[in-house]
């Protein structure tokens, strides 16, 4: 067994425990940190596939700001009548079915059709790719290739900043008429 | 076995789906829906990151930076929502909001 393959099952059996321990927890902030857990086994994954920007992206953004935003939600709503409350909802087990009968679906499908790119060589990591080489690469193309969908992107961040303000803001004019 | 390929990679990535959706569908707090989804964009990273390096191109990392600009907005619009809702409602469960239900 090779330090890749050691590395692999390691962090996939962190992200997925993480994953099962978020969804099942009773309380939100004990599902946040685990979550935090899942998103930094994912980074992981990220740089042992070379992709280092991108494992940092992750980190910063997910970690250091969705995640954040997350934690200040919780703690303007009440977490502490969770503890008396159901947990899952009234269609557990026929959801949990067809999620699985999903999952089997899509697993055939994807594992039939990805084989074909599993022959030995193909699935080597994007070279030796030092941080700078692969920062490098991604910056190339996104600032040439896709410069539009990049400035597409920053237009939808503004109106998703709006939007949050505008929803989650009192509206203390119309209360009081 | 031994050597971990693209499809160990899809493996992964839609056994992490099938949580992220199993949560969506079970769990009655909108927090931990929201949270699920973020599991489900993860495991769509991780499938784009695994065949940009088994095609030895880029393009899937760079996706990627946008399915991460997309969960940010996704994040911040739902939890404005859920203020909202909480303000109007006093609650975050899911089956418990039926404003449209007759």
């Amino acid at each position: 067994m090779s330090l890749d393959t050691v590395l692999f099952y390691v962090l996939a059996a962190l992200v997925l425990g993480s994953a099962v321990m978020t969804i099942t927890r009773r309380n939100v902030v004990h599902a946040a940190v685990w979550l935090i857990s899942a998103l930094v086994g994912v980074a992981g994954l990220f740089l042992l596939r070379g992709a280092e920007f991108l494992a940092g992206v992750q980190v910063i953004v997910y970690i250091g700001g969705i995640m954040v935003l997350f934690l200040f939600v919780i703690m303007l709503v009440p977490v502490h009548e969770e503890s008396t409350q159901r947990r899952f909802s009234n269609q557990k087990w026929p959801a949990t079915v067809a999620a699985v009968a999903l999952f089997l679906w899509v697993a055939f499908i994807a594992v039939n059709g990805v084989s074909m790119l599993d022959h030995p060589g193909m699935a080597e990591p994007l070279g030796p790719g030092s941080l700078s080489e692969n920062s490098e690469a991604v910056g190339l193309v996104l600032f040439s290739q896709y410069l539009l969908p990049f400035e597409l992107a920053s237009i939808l961040l503004l109106v998703a900043i709006i939007g949050a303000i505008v929803m989650s803001k009192t509206r203390s004019r119309e209360t009081e008429s | 076995m031994l050597e971990v390929t693209t499809s160990h990679y899809v493996v992964l990535s839609t056994l992490l789906m099938l949580i992220g959706v199993i949560g969506i569908l079970i769990r009655r707090n909108i927090l931990v829906l929201l949270m699920s989804v973020e599991l489900i964009l993860n495991a769509v990273n991780i499938n784009l990151v695994a065949f940009s390096a088994s095609l030895q191109q880029v393009h899937g990392q760079v996706f990627s930076i946008f399915v991460i600009t997309v969960a940010a907005a996704e994040a911040a619009v739902g939890l404005g929502i859920l203020i909202a809702l909480f303000r109007n409602k006093q609650t975050v469960h899911a089956d418990e909001i039926d404003l449209l239900r007759w």
